[in-house]
């Protein structure tokens, strides 16, 4: 069968030998260089930031403090790459999040003690759910104005984000609702989202194995099928760097230890003996950290595995293609703005927790850092082209500069320039690259 | 003429897009295992009336039967569970992912687990890619990255890979090289002796001469007339298309020159 033989030796593909470049060869073995791009842009960020810091950028503390703070932005990003892929944009996040957040106060500080009191152990989970449930029948009914009714997005969206900030307003009438119930807290990390050092170990872990246990599954198909395979060196580096990169953050999330009033309490509490030069108690992962990986896995699935996101890019590529094709387009773009509800409620609940308390400003501006988060990440405006990856990487990106800005002390007014130029740049230069080898 | 039910019956359907009446009380039939060439000058209507039959769009008036029962072709889902499947002149292929992506839109292979079975589409897309056009190589790359006759292909392998009964091709061969042209004749031929009916729009009058058994000929959206290739010659249906002047071959429609 010649359909075996790797892509590279078929004649209908021959290149000349100098055009077959490096990003050629990533392709070869299925590596976005696009991807490879931005873990080098934010090396350099990081890189740069810790030396105008004098080394207080790359500690353990900083960087388990940037995850969480990306958390709310990289939730949302995924369901707004799904979004700008099908050719629309969504200018309401911030403002339903804030309006989300103020429900789920609401829900957890007035209404909820009513029927079983304070911190009831399912407070947590059904202030959780109200905000998902929520935030995607508000996404589902901005997606119906746009499928349905023909309004354009941008137009509905930017409704949206006067409306429910509005809306924030008026659940309380503007007053502030705190504190949050502390099985909620966790949500948003602190001290109480961390999950210990032995759980994240174990979390690592399984995660490593579920990376190596896919590489092998897809090999076997693709086996089975006669089709080309990455050479096994591929796969090796692939699966390497994908588990050392799991294993270094579990490493430097473990390495933030724990306040010592707080680690010797816990310790304890444990009936242990506090030792005289004290204990090291690290941090482990947090919980919304492991949240966004969670929705980033779940979004990534949904978009490569499953019809539905076959659909979405479709519509992206040519919706009146799908449509013929029999695609139910509106459908599908509805659940594409539920989608994206819903995972603004699970950022509300993220920020809320956070912050441990609802103000009804909460959110403003998150709109800017969720589309900059994608396109960075390689989403294409002009819709069909994303990935949720991508996006999640561009989230870190956006925070690690504004975290590094703050921690270098330079004020708002210049954070937000330069956060303003590297989009323009980024994208500038992503349109660049596209035209070479896109 | 074959007396039997057709397998397609369109009758008196009429389109208005704003003022313009794109087709005005066309009629075509089409039975099974017969290839009905549609023809006409740019702008005739040819597209349009297809379209209905499609599901793209919904007449305004007129009937359809699908083996002789009345059927409401509301989208192209209702199009395809009749077994009607269409290339599109403009090919309506989504440019960002691949063949396989494109031929199975909208009726994907599931694994059993309900998530994509990617490998059996790859695989299944070789095969009925092979049959169209063996040197087909790119199944990894979107068909953005394809010429514009493999694109074709592409839309072609889509139309027949899930048994249609009736083929409606839109200018099928206007990208492809004259292999590749003769590869689709000889498939318009042995779907045609599997019993497929084939509505064939082309502007190569010799290729229509060639393939089809009747032709319809349209003109300002309305049928010139409809004849067996046997009894009108290649010169008086360039009559028909140009001045819409039916010749004693044909049957006169709506749309025959008068006096
Ligand atoms: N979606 C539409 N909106 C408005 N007018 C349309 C639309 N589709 C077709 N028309 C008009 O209807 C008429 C018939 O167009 P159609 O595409 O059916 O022609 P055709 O016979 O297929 O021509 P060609 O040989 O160029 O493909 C034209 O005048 C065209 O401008
Ligand atoms: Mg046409």
């Amino acid at each position: 069968m010649t359909e075996t033989a790797p892509a590279s030796a078929t004649p209908a593909q021959e290149s000349p030998a100098q055009a077959r470049s490096l990003a050629d060869r990533m392709r070869e073995i299925e590596v976005d260089p696009r991807m490879i791009g931005m873990v080098a842009a934010l090396a350099v960020i990081w890189l740069g930031f810790n030396w105008l810091s004098g080394g207080a950028f790359l500690t353990p503390r900083n960087l388990w403090n940037l995850l969480v703070q990306t958390a709310s932005i990289a939730v949302m990003a995924c369901g707004m790459v799904l979004v700008i892929v099908t050719r629309n944009i969504d200018l309401s996040v911030g403002s339903m999040l804030g309006f989300v957040g103020m429900v789920v106060g609401l829900v957890q500080v007035r209404l909820l003690p009513e029927i079983w009191g304070f911190e009831h152990p399912l407070t947590w989970i059904v202030s959780l759910t109200v905000a998902i449930g929520l935030g995607g029948m508000l996404g589902m009914f901005q997606g119906a104005l746009i499928a349905y009714l023909a309004i354009p997005s941008f137009i509905v969206t930017l409704g949206g984000l006067l409306v429910w900030r509005g809306a924030a307003w008026w659940v309380t009438q503007g007053q502030t609702i705190a504190p949050m119930d502390s099985r909620f807290r966790p949500l948003g990390g602190g001290i109480e989202g961390a999950i210990g050092t032995g759980a994240s170990w174990a979390i690592g872990l399984v995660i490593c194995g579920l990376i190596l246990a896919g590489i092998v599954l897809a090999r076997r198909r693709r086996r089975r099928f006669g089709f080309a395979l990455r050479p096994l060196w591929a796969e090796g580096l692939v699966a390497g760097v994908a588990c050392g990169a799991v294993l270094v953050t579990v490493a430097i999330a473990n390495a933030y230890p724990l306040p010592a009033g707080i680690a010797r309490r816990l310790t304890e509490a444990k009936g242990l003996v506090w030792p005289p030069g004290g204990l090291f108690i690290g941090h482990g992962l947090a919980v919304p950290v492991l949240l966004a990986l969670a929705v980033g896995v779940a979004i990534t699935f949904l978009t490569t595995r499953l019809r539905f996101g076959r659909y979405v890019f479709a519509i992206g590529g040519n919706p009146e293609a799908a449509q013929l094709s029999g695609v139910n387009t509106r459908k599908v773009l509805t659940l594409v703005y539920g989608l994206m509800g819903a995972l603004v409620g699970i950022s509300a609940c993220i920020s809320t927790a956070r912050l441990n308390a609802a103000t009804n400003s909460a959110g403003q501006l998150d709109e800017l850092y969720v589309i900059a988060a994608a396109v960075i990440g390689g989403t294409s405006l002009a819709g069909g082209v994303g990935t949720i990856a991508g996006a999640m990487l561009g989230a870190l990106v956006m925070q690690s500069l504004q975290s590094g800005m703050v921690l270098i002390g330079v004020d708002t007014p210049l954070q937000n320039i330069v956060v303003g130029l590297v989009l323009v740049v980024a994208v500038w230069l992503d349109g660049i690259y596209r035209k070479r080898l896109g | 003429m074959d007396m039997t039910t057709p397998l397609v019956e369109m009758r008196d359907i009429s389109i208005a897009f704003g003022g313009i009446k794109a087709v005005d009380g066309a009629s075509v039939d089409l039975h099974a295992g017969e290839v009905v060439g549609l023809l006409g000058h740019n702008g005739a209507g040819k597209s349009t009336l297809i379209k209905i039959l499609s599901g793209a769009y919904k007449a305004d008036a007129g009937e359809i039967r699908v083996s002789g029962e009345p059927v409401a072709i509301s989208s192209p889902r209702d199009a395809k569970k009749h077994g009607i499947e269409t290339i599109y002149q403009t090919l309506a292929l989504a440019d960002n992912v691949d063949a396989a992506a494109n031929i199975f839109l909208g009726r994907e292979l599931l694994t059993p687990w309900l998530t994509l079975d990617d490998a059996t589409m790859e695989s299944e897309t070789r095969k009925v890619m092979g049959r169209l056009n063996p040197h087909f190589r790119r199944f990894k790359e979107p068909v953005k990255a394809l010429s514009g006759g493999q694109r074709q292909s592409v839309a072609i392998a889509r139309a027949i890979y899930f048994n249609a009964r009736v083929l409606i091709m839109d200018e099928p061969t206007a990208a492809l090289g004259p292999a590749e042209t003769k590869q689709v004749a000889e498939l318009i031929l042995e779907l045609k002796k599997q019993g497929i009916g084939i509505f064939l729009i082309s502007h190569d009058l010799h290729d229509v001469f060639d393939l089809a058994d009747r032709v319809s000929v349209m003109k300002n959206g309305r049928v010139v007339g409809t004849a067996r290739v046997a009894d009108v010659t290649q010169d008086e249906v360039l009559g028909m298309i140009i001045s819409g002047k039916c010749p004693a071959g044909a049957t006169p429609g709506p749309g025959a020159l008068r006096g």
